[in-house]
């Protein structure tokens, strides 16, 4: 009799241990999923307002960087560049952003200038410090402008892609120094995981 | 007849790959007891107003030499910077005079430390050569000349671990 007690208290232990864990699991996919991007508003490189609602509908992988960085955002450019070119018309299943994080130097003339020595797909957008603040914010981007000798300055910034689907949930990041196999591979996914989730 | 000509034409075939990237190729540069190899830089993106020059110094010497600055023709200003993750962030900062060990060697890289021309007169093409001087305080001031490889590209082309460009693919001027 009290073998049986025992053996079943500790059976419904496991069982609301079990649940417990599942729901906290849950909570935190579901956190992870609110808080990470989400609706923005900024400017694109063609002087246009954008939203979130641009990007939507396709998968979007985003790049936030600046253009007088001299290795991590050509670096990154540059694998997006090579691996978009591999991907061919596959790439243009996808939305892929470079947002600056130095929205007082790279005005959209800027941009256009820059992203015109990469594929002709990525888009540049800008805007305000507060607006570029508050996506950075929601996209869980840090940055920080950092005073240098003579008046200039550099950025500290995050350098990973980071990946959404189609209709805006995060998904995943690509951390700095992937090689444009490794990146080819991983937007690859992202655009059929889109279609997965769509079909479904 | 024939023979003999495809014989020459295969030595010649055989002989390219060594004979062509040499005429593009950076000479070591000797500086007293330094030797500065393969001075290299970035091909800039469109409106870019920085570049990252690279290289390595050897000090075949028995005290250490200190890399304190330098000058490009192209540029403005002429630092040394290092890159580093930091609170996940990548940060940039001047690293300060670089001190070359005797008996070892220094690589200014990519993603690493590196010199850093900004306020750039013009973008830099893959293919241009950049003039420029480096300054050490016991070697003294020694020209060097920056080969402009391809915007984000990881080492410069004549890196022996680099397939060397074939007649007719070689894109250097």
């Amino acid at each position: 009799m009290i073998k049986r007690t025992t053996t079943g208290f500790i059976a419904g232990l496991f069982v609301i241990t079990l649940m417990a864990i599942g729901v906290m699991y849950a909570v935190q996919q579901q956190q992870g999923r609110m808080v990470m991007g989400g609706p923005f508003a900024l400017e694109d490189m063609n002087e246009k307002p954008v939203t979130q609602a641009d990007l939507l509908g396709k998968p979007t992988a985003i790049f936030f960087g600046f253009a007088r960085c001299p290795d991590t955002c050509p670096t990154t450019l540059l694998a997006l560049t090579t691996a978009m070119r591999d991907m061919g018309a596959e790439a243009d299943r996808l939305n892929v952003v470079f947002v600056t994080v130095d929205p007082s130097r790279d005005t959209p003339e800027m941009l256009r200038a820059y992203l015109s020595s990469f594929d002709a797909r990525i888009r540049g957008f800008t805007g305000t410090d507060d607006q570029v603040a508050a996506m950075a914010r929601a996209y869980h981007v840090a940055y920080r402008r950092v005073p240098l000798e003579g008046g200039d300055y550099t950025m500290d910034h995050s350098a990973a892609v980071l990946l959404f689907d189609r209709v805006g949930h995060y998904v995943d990041a690509i951390p700095f120094g992937e090689d444009d196999v490794q990146m080819r591979q991983r937007l690859t996914a992202l655009v059929h995981k889109g279609t997965k989730q769509a079909r479904s | 007849m024939m023979p003999r000509l495809q014989r020459a034409r295969r030595v010649l075939a055989l002989a390219a790959p060594v004979l062509i990237p040499s005429l593009g190729m950076a000479q070591d540069i000797k500086a007293g007891d330094l030797v500065i190899q393969q001075p290299w830089a970035r091909a800039t993106p469109g409106g870019a107003q920085v570049a990252g020059g690279y290289l390595t110094i050897i000090n075949h010497g028995t005290a250490p030499d200190t890399l304190t600055g330098g000058s490009a023709d192209v540029a403005a200003r002429f630092e040394l910077h290092t890159m580093a993750m930091k609170d996940g962030m990548m940060t940039m900062r001047p690293s300060g005079p670089l001190t070359i060990p005797p008996g070892g060697s220094v690589t200014l890289s990519p993603s690493g430390t590196h010199i850093m021309l900004s306020d750039l007169k013009h973008g830099l093409k893959q293919g241009d050569t950049v003039a420029g001087t480096l300054t050490f305080a016991h070697a003294g001031t020694v020209p060097v000349r920056f080969e402009v490889e391809g915007i984000g590209s990881r080492g410069p082309a004549t890196a022996p671990d680099r397939t060397p460009a074939m007649p007719g693919t070689d894109t250097r001027r």
